[in-house]
């Protein structure tokens, strides 16, 4: 008949896989892309393995570039936290980074004209609630268009941003502007400026303290499991009884709120201004996190860490070996499309031609 | 003239795992005729064309095209024999214009637009179709939609066509339209077959029809030989006993009344046209009709999802108060204490949550309940775990995603659960749908326990055999409209499938 006909890969969905195994599929493909990760080294002339060293030298081997790799990794994991929620509901909310953008915007207006008004601890608090208020509402807007007429939230949540940034970039060059013709917002008095615990600044506190609030919120809360449903399926939670569009407006409030106070710690913490690039592709950055840690929520640590050392390591190789510290980017590219198949062979199988024909003959 | 035998399958055979969709199937088709593919749903109609049109490939079986035959891997190669089939769903670029639409795919080297232009004008004029060819398909109706597709089949020279259910959009005006060019392209000597169920349209249109009853070829007649009574009796065969335990509630109370219920879908077509009926306790009200008669519509709209253009549904308490649900949300049917239940159609779309366990799919019922912001999984583990034990659900876990359980067990798990809330009204929507015969009967008995426990059950159902042997009384269904209804002792297969499509004289005198 029309043997010749059968495609030479087929595929087919697999039953349940042990934990062991999966965690296995998922280890070996980290490898597979530290290994292909290789391939971009060698073809511009470094040895791959003295740039690894390097890059975990450079990230982790003393006091001092931990303590930066850790100020990297805060806004990365806090913003993953931001989006998480979101991403469980299939709400497909990019926006994170104007939602950074506008709550530093906020946090910014209380740094510059109150810091001499209001004492530290206060203006603080004032300054980070200003923040999530300005994120909410930022994250708000895409969710109500999206409940109201169900318009798509991806290109709206990513057309804001650019917005955010314009309206930065506005007050960079005039109201807010310091000296004159200098296109820069002043520097931070330090009543401003976020307290350092442990050489760090306080936000890594914060960061860990979210982590503990959204794997509450998922897993133990009635808003949580409202969340889960409607990620599986609209018609579901509608026929539970749930308002759909309401629980969207309510979850980007959320998520908003949170990337707004990520925006407050990034300029009170880390830069101490606003300029453009404040929020400096952290909102898209952390999706990788929040896919690869699977939306859990302590799993996001981790790969923050490891998103920040490559990040932190490459700017060493940049300055020791002349390689170009995008490197660190091809390696989160690849890292990603590596964990990404790996889920796929976690759930299908590949059938050969050839097999095939020895299994219908047994 | 004797017409030429233009497609002939030979004994195809198909399987999807278990289920035989079509066994051993023997149909011709002749050049300058119609013919009618007839059948109930799931009688295997859409397989064996899909077949033809290179879809699937038979398990066994021949295939010969003028008396040679042919093997059809894709429907790249069925165009190339010249069959070409139009689906339900159409495939069609909503940016682009008609002609666009129509060369889409063609690999003839160049893309001469205008020249395609003509040619699509060309075979309009002849067999009367109306199209403007610059038109973009976002601004076209359905049934203008439809046209385009069958001028593509025509543009790639097919002259064999297959419409599977072409009516089912169309309003009747249209329907007439479609039937008018199709005879045209009889005339000029193409063989047709269209897939239908409904019997008017087949006295209609067709020249011989061929029908299909679970997976079996039951014979061909000639349409000017035969009429929809003969036809009925070919499509729903003899009643089959089923033995289907059926014991008599003492005093059924009215407990729902559905009064002139009209709903009109987003595309301003008629779902339900004023339906009234009562479902009393202790009763299992079955609800016959052809697929698409407007059931999911009825049993939405009864649980507050699909919204009522007009009419009541009143809910009767036991004091004998009346509750209007009409208007409200599934929430707030639920805030006033009406006890209803529902198993949808779609079990994991719907019903469901598939990636959650058992544990967390009994919440979908109760997640609101208890004070604060804390889910309380107590309860529902609780309920997990004895709906697990009481209907032997085959699962490792009730943490285990429902989504990976077999079909039986996932509805066993949505049953359970609907029960477990202790309805007034249970209301389902084809319940035993794909399940095996054991489980079946295991729903059968559950719906029957309730009945006996006074609960007032709709059963949405498509065989008939069971309605008849499950249901005591059957609301018909056709085309959105009741066509009435009948006790379920005393009909026959036969009454019901005939008002099911509508040639019923007597009109629901039953009641």
């Amino acid at each position: 008949m029309s043997e010749t006909k059968t495609p030479l890969i087929r595929l087919a969905k697999r039953a349940e896989m042990s934990k062991g195994r999966i965690y296995l599929i998922r280890i070996c493909s980290i490898i597979i892309a530290l290994i292909l990760g290789c391939l971009p080294m060698v073809l511009t002339g470094t040895n791959p393995f003295a740039a690894y060293s390097v890059i975990i030298q450079g990230s982790l081997s003393r006091p001092v570039y931990l303590k930066q790799t850790i100020r990297t990794a805060i806004p990365l994991l806090g913003c993953a936290i931001a989006i998480a929620p979101c991403f469980k509901m299939r709400f497909w909310n990019i926006g994170a980074e104007g939602q950074i953008t506008m709550g530093a915007v906020f946090s910014t207006y209380f740094a510059l004209f109150y810091a001499d008004k209001i004492p530290h601890a206060p203006l603080l608090i004032i300054m980070f609630l200003s923040g999530a208020l300005a994120g909410a509402l930022w994250a708000l807007i895409p969710a109500f268009f999206k409940a109201k007429w169900n318009t798509n939230e991806t290109l709206f949540t990513l057309m804001m941003n650019y917005i955010a940034i314009g309206i930065v970039a506005w007050l960079q060059g005039g109201p807010w502007e310091g000296r004159k013709g200098s296109q820069l917002i002043p520097m931070f008095s330090d009543n401003a400026r976020l307290p350092m615990v442990l050489g760090v600044n306080c936000g890594w506190i914060i960061a860990l303290v979210l982590v503990v609030f959204l794997y509450i919120y998922m897993n133990k809360t009635k808003q949580g499991y409202e969340i889960a449903v409607i990620g599986d399926s609209v018609n579901t939670a509608r026929y539970a009884g749930m308002n759909v569009g309401w629980i969207m407006m309510r979850t980007m409030l959320i998520s908003g709120a949170i990337s707004g106070i990520v925006g407050t710690i990034i300029v009170s913490g880390a830069n101490f201004t606003l300029y453009k690039g404040v929020a400096n592709g952290v909102g898209f950055t952390s999706i990788t996190v929040a896919w690869l840690s699977q939306l859990n929520s302590f799993a996001m640590i981790a790969i923050s860490m490891i998103l920040a050392v490559l990040e932190k390591g490459a700017n060493t190789l940049q300055t020791r070996m002349q390689v170009p510290a995008s490197i660190a980017d091809i390696i989160t590219g690849i890292l990603l499309f590596c964990m990404l198949s790996s889920e796929f062979f976690i759930n299908y199988k590949l059938i050969f031609r050839h097999k095939d024909k020895k299994e219908a003959m047994a | 003239m004797e017409n030429k035998c233009a497609i002939e399958m030979r004994n195809i055979t198909k399987r999807f795992g278990q289920v035989v969709a079509n066994d051993s199937i023997n149909l011709k088709l002749y050049r300058g005729e119609i013919l009618a593919l007839l059948g109930e749903n799931g009688s295997g109609k859409t397989t064996l064309m899909n077949m033809l049109s290179g879809i699937y490939q038979p398990d066994a079986g021949e295939i010969f095209k003028d008396e040679e035959q042919i093997y059809i891997h894709s429907p790249r190669e069925a165009y190339e024999y010249g069959i070409g089939m139009i689906h339900q769903h159409y495939k069609l670029i909503e940016v682009f214009s008609a002609t666009q639409n129509i060369i889409l795919g063609l690999n003839d080297g160049k893309m001469d637009l205008s020249a395609a232009e003509k040619k699509v004008k060309e075979i309009c004029d002849r067999y009367g179709f109306e199209i403007d060819p610059s038109k973009k398909v976002y601004d076209m109706s359905v049934s203008q939609k439809q046209t385009i597709e069958i001028v593509k089949m025509l543009y790639r020279g097919a002259d064999i066509l297959i419409l599977d259910e072409p009516t089912a959009v169309l309003t009747p005006q249209e329907t007439n339209k479609l039937f008018k060019v199709l005879k045209n392209m009889k005339m000029d000597g193409k063989a047709i077959v269209i897939i239908t169920h409904k019997l008017h349209e087949v006295m209609d249109v067709s020249d011989k029809v061929a029908v299909l009853r679970k997976g079996q070829y039951i014979g061909t007649v000639n349409t000017s030989e035969t009429n929809p009574q003969a036809l009925t009796d070919m499509m729903v065969g003899h009643a089959v006993s089923l033995n289907i335990d059926r014991p008599k509630y003492a005093e059924p109370k009215k407990k729902l009344i559905v009064e002139g219920l009209t709903c009109i879908d987003a595309e301003g077509i008629k779902k339900l046209d004023s339906v009234s009926f009562c479902a009393y306790t202790g009763e299992i009200l079955g609800v016959a009709g052809i697929s698409g008669s407007g059931q999911k519509e009825l049993l939405e709209a009864m649980t507050g999802l699909y919204p009522v253009k007009e009419g009541s549904i009143r809910f009767i308490n036991d004091s004998g108060s009346e509750v209007e649900l009409v208007g409200l949300t599934p929430k707030r049917i639920r805030a006033t204490g009406v006890g209803m239940a529902f198993v949808p159609e779609d079990r994991l779309g719907m019903g469901l949550v598939g990636s959650m366990g058992m544990t967390g799919n009994m919440m979908l019922r109760s997640w609101k309940n208890g004070r604060g912001a804390l889910l309380k999984k107590k309860e529902p583990e609780e309920l997990a775990n004895r709906v697990w034990k009481d209907l032997d659900v085959v699962t490792p876990g009730v943490n285990y995603p429902v989504r990976r359980l077999s079909g039986g067990n996932v509805q066993k798990v949505l049953v359970g659960r609907e029960i477990a809330s202790q309805p007034e009204v249970l209301l389902t929507a084809y319940a035993v749908r794909g399940l095996d015969i054991n489980t079946s009967y295991t729903i059968y008995n559950l719906l029957t326990e309730q009945k006996m426990n006074g609960v007032a059950v709709v059963y949405v159902g498509e065989d008939l055999d069971v309605l008849l042997e499950l249901a005591d009384r059957i609301l018909v269904l056709c085309g959105g409209q009741v066509a009435g209804v009948v006790d379920a002792r005393n009909t026959t297969k036969e009454e019901v499938g005939l008002m099911m499509t509508q040639f019923n004289t007597s009109g629901g005198a039953h009641e």
